[in-house]
């Protein structure tokens, strides 16, 4: 078998199948390799059990390689009924393993998921290495005496089916077993019975003879460190105790409930002791209220939403443009527009993040490039909106959100330290007066000498008295847009990643470098000569971004929207860049993106 | 501590406000009260929507924040429960709290968020020239209304009350005496506050309160809750008092309701004692190690 492995657990919310995927992402993880997990929920909240729109699943790749992105296509597929294997065959590869849970294909299961045959007996399975096994009988039968109901005892067969998939690919199941004595402390009864369903299914795969052989996969070379799974929303979390540690202030983080943000808001209501709040505002635009409040009262304040609640906020960030106040506004994009497919990914808010409000009204926007990325852009965010006293709006997506792969923990001493520049004592003091970065002095409420009035209105220069003269206006417009370009002053240089000469750029953005960075390289490893950059700013751009386009005979974007990073790159150079789009609620495939830029880049690439 | 005077209190900015309007009247009376309050000129801070009403922060000489139409509950709830020290009010107009802010003035309210809020009523929009407001009158002529609004309108006191308010009271603003005396009582009062200010916009909407705010009828045809033996405490009584109205009855004026219940900023911030390690919260859970 290769050296990178991708397994879906598949079967009913009731399955347990996040939690079977979590043990095995861990075990995996902790044994050496690389992995990225990718759950899929389905959209339904409640979908009938063993229905098609029901199946609930798993999704973890893992290699003796370095991984970006999870790979395409399926190696082994673990169905705990008939809807989990109809929905996810399509993506299994041909000759891959299916690990099929027999007791699950009665009849009345295959007509729940609307099936007219049997597809052990229609030849549906045909081509593959199918292996139906009794799951439910067989952990029934392990676990018989340790006094559950029926019910409940069959509810094991998740650990059953783990203990098989362990075995397959030679990994212990020690971490599960302390992983079960500790979720279930209180019940010494589940805990005996998950393991004893546990060790029943790696004893059975290897006493049966059941799979002709086992799959051992080397460790991957990771830097070394100690490391954690993280996807994109809990790094978010840990990010706001990191500013609050390293600001030594207090973060208000406001919100409102809205897939797939909320578990950002979640993570940050365990945070109370590491100075991180939590307000559940009324509504989007009551959240950017707070936040702005609480950035005029001097606090790192941050808000968290997904599309439809960047709408709401869009007055607000309007204002707080306006009044030049610091604050970082987090956007986990989701398929749009209106509600969309809120669990699906798509990053279609990137014109609305840097140009969706009224007036000229310019901020930063960033996007993080993988889940632990989240955790670093927040903290070059909040520098950003106290050095320049400006909103800064953080585009990530739900892909990034619930995606896991291992972090390499940073060491604290070496975070950047962030130091709000509280005005005090400043003689003469004018709201609007400016600093080297042209940013205006952060006078909070309680300084003494300091009162002053701030609003939307348009001010005058210096003092901030509301002034309607054409020409002030004009230059209020002009500055605040210069104090925003000089913020891609303080960017890390652009790093392209290719050897040699090429005449063909790709270039990303957000979460889809992994696909690209990997499609990138399988084409480099094929002797084509194609570079790829992937940019984390996108307002302002780099400073460096003209030239490097101009090297390159051909530029492509690839985006999951219809070109909208395409559109600023052709108006803001004049470069006749092209679009790899798609927009169909999914990321990437590292295939398609490989065929795609052949495709398009035929005449340029001398591979 | 030198002593403040309304001089302190008053801004260098030219107060714009047509000649004859009722928020002059309201200005001076805030500037008279607060040096009176003891509360250092530093810590205040006046928190305001859009409308005519909400150019009242930049003519105080403390700090001041002129918002967007309806949201000043969501920024002053901010500033709050991060600053729980400041003495935070809101200025707002009927328009502001009630159209396009009602549902934040429902929640500061509901919440108890210790802050004061001047709900400056004229029963009109006068910012936008004259159209109607949710407190004007069934049938009211305006600009979008040529036929008669079709309207019902919002009681103030009725939809505080019910959303929670601590303190709910009512003045008209040129019973300077009255207002003074209320403006204190709240900027005592731990919790919302909510003030109903009958103000006259004699541009769009002259005279709507004078068959019983004018002098010469006001002592007749308005009830001076502290003169009589109402009791504060009781939200009933409160509730009843806020559906009177002339010429039924004499139109409640002063505090209709105050109640002590712990304020929403006091219990915000969770700061511990103890702060939480970062580096004990970055390895919580599952770690391990590449050698
Ligand atoms: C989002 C938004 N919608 C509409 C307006 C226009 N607007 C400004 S003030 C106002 C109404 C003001 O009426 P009121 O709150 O009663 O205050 P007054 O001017 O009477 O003191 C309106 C509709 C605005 N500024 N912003
Ligand atoms: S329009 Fe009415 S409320 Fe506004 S300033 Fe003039 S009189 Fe006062």
């Amino acid at each position: 078998m290769k050296k990178t492995i991708n397994i879906l657990f598949a079967g009913d919310s009731g399955d347990g199948m996040q939690v079977t995927g979590m043990q095995f992402t861990n075990t995996a993880a902790i044994f050496g390799h690389d992995v990225q997990s990718l759950p899929d929920f389905p959209a339904e909240i409640r979908a009938p059990a063993g229905t098609l729109p029901g199946v609930s699943g798993m999704q973890i790749t893992f290699s003796e390689n370095t991984i970006h992105a999870p790979a395409d296509t399926l190696d082994v597929l673990i169905a705990m009924n008939p809807a989990a294997l109809i929905v996810n065959l399509p993506n299994l590869k041909p000759n891959g393993i299916i690990i099929l849970n027999e007791d699950s294909f009665k009849a009345k299961d295959l007509q729940k998921a609307r099936l007219d045959s049997h597809p052990l007996e229609d030849g549906k399975l045909q081509g593959y290495q199918t292996f139906p096994i009794p799951l439910t009988q067989l952990t029934l039968n392990a676990i018989g005496e340790h006094g559950l109901t029926h019910s409940q005892a069959g509810r094991s067969k998740n650990m059953f089916a783990l203990g098989l998939v362990y075995w397959l690919f030679d990994k212990t199941y020690d971490e599960t077993v302390n992983w079960l004595e500790n979720k279930y402390q209180q019940q010494a009864a589940l805990v005996q019975a998950n393991q004893a369903a546990l060790k029943a299914g790696y004893n059975f795969a290897l006493t049966s003879e059941l799979f002709a052989e086992q799959y051992p996969l080397a460790k991957a070379k990771l830097p070394p460190g100690t490391y954690r799974q993280i996807n994109g929303n809990e790094a978010f979390a840990l990010a706001f105790a990191a500013v609050a540690h390293q600001s030594q202030q207090k973060v208000l983080v406001s919100g409102y409930p809205i897939t797939p943000a909320s578990t950002v808001l979640h993570d940050a209501a365990q945070l109370a002791a590491h100075n991180v709040d939590v307000f559940q505002a009324e509504d989007e635009i009551a959240a950017m209220g707070a936040t702005i409040g609480a950035a005029y009262g001097g606090s790192l304040a941050m808000t968290v939403t997904s599309g439809p609640g960047l709408d709401l906020k869009g007055e607000g960030i309007g204002l707080a443009v306006m009044t030049e106040l610091p604050m970082v506004i987090i956007d986990v994009q989701r398929a749009g527009p209106s509600t969309g497919m809120p669990t699906k990914p798509e990053q279609t808010d990137l014109l609305q993040a840097i140009f969706g409000r009224h007036g000229e009204c310019p901020l930063p926007v960033l996007a993080p490039k993988s889940a632990g990325d989240c955790f670093n852009m927040l903290l070059e965010a909040s520098q950003i909106a106290i050095n320049y006293m400006t909103p800064v709006i953080i585009l990530s997506d739900s892909y990034l959100a619930t995606g896991a792969e291992p972090w390499r923990l940073p060491d604290v001493a070496t975070l950047p330290i962030l130091k709000p520049n509280f005005a005090k004592n400043i003689p003469d003091f004018k709201p609007y007066q400016r600093d080297e970065n042209l940013a205006r002095p952060w006078a909070v409420p309680g300084t003494a000498g300091l009162e002053h009035r701030i609003g939307g209105l348009e001010k005058e220069k210096e003092t901030g008295d509301v002034c309607y003269d054409p020409q002030n206006h004009a230059d209020m417009v002009a500055l605040r847009a210069k104090k925003i370009e000089h913020v891609a002053r303080d960017y890390a240089p652009l790093s392209i990643l290719g050897e040699g000469e090429a005449d063909v750029l790709v270039i990303g953005w957000g979460s889809t470098h992994g696909a690209i960075l990997t499609a990138a390289q399988q084409l480099q490893a094929a002797g084509s000569a194609v570079h790829y950059l992937h940019l984390r700013h996108l307002f302002p751009l780099h400073n460096d971004l003209g030239d490097v386009l101009t090297g390159y005979k051909k530029v492509v974007v690839a985006e999951l929207n219809q070109g909208q990073l395409t559109w600023l790159l052709r108006a803001k150079y004049l470069k006749d860049v092209q679009c790899i789009s798609k927009v169909s609620g999914k990321p990437f495939l590292v295939s398609e993106l490989v065929e795609k830029i052949k495709a398009q880049c035929h005449d340029n690439i001398n591979a | 501590m030198t002593t403040l005077t309304r001089k302190d209190f008053s801004s260098d900015q030219e107060v714009r406000w047509c000649p004859g309007c009722g928020d002059y009247a309201i200005l001076a009376t805030m500037q008279r009260t607060l040096p009176a309050l003891g509360i250092p000129k530093e810590n205040i801070v006046f928190v305001s929507g859009i409308g005519c009403a909400a150019r009242f922060p930049y003519y105080m000489n403390t700090y001041g924040f002129h918002t967007i139409h309806g949201r000043a509950p969501t920024i002053a709830t901010g500033l709050k429960i991060t600053r729980p020290e400041l003495s935070v009010w809101i200025a707002t107009g009927d328009g502001d709290a009630l159209s396009i802010g009602a549902n934040h003035l429902l929640h500061v309210l509901r919440r108890n968020v210790d802050v004061k809020i001047l709900l400056f009523n004229n029963e009109i929009y006068g910012l936008t020239k004259g159209q109607y407001s949710p407190t004007s009158e069934k049938g009211k002529i305006t600009k979008t209304s040529p036929a008669g609004s079709r309207d019902n309108p919002i009681n103030p006191l009725a939809f505080a009350l019910t959303a929670g308010a601590t303190f709910v009271a009512r003045c008209i603003d040129t019973d300077a005496k009255n207002l003074q005396a209320v403006i204190t009582a709240a900027a005592q009062h731990k919790g919302a506050a909510i003030i109903e200010i009958l103000q006259n916009c004699n541009i769009f909407n002259d005279g709507a309160f004078a068959e019983f705010a004018d002098k010469a009828v006001r002592n007749e045809r308005v009830r001076y809750l502290q003169d009589t033996d109402h009791d504060t405490t009781n939200f009933d009584a409160a509730y009843l008092l806020s559906q009177h109205a002339y010429p039924e009855h004499a139109v409640p004026m002063g505090i209709l309701y105050q109640a002590e219940t712990p304020t929403y900023d006091a219990t915000f911030s969770s700061q511990s004692e103890k702060s939480g390690d970062l580096k004990d919260l970055l390895r919580k859970g599952y770690v391990w190690e590449i050698k």
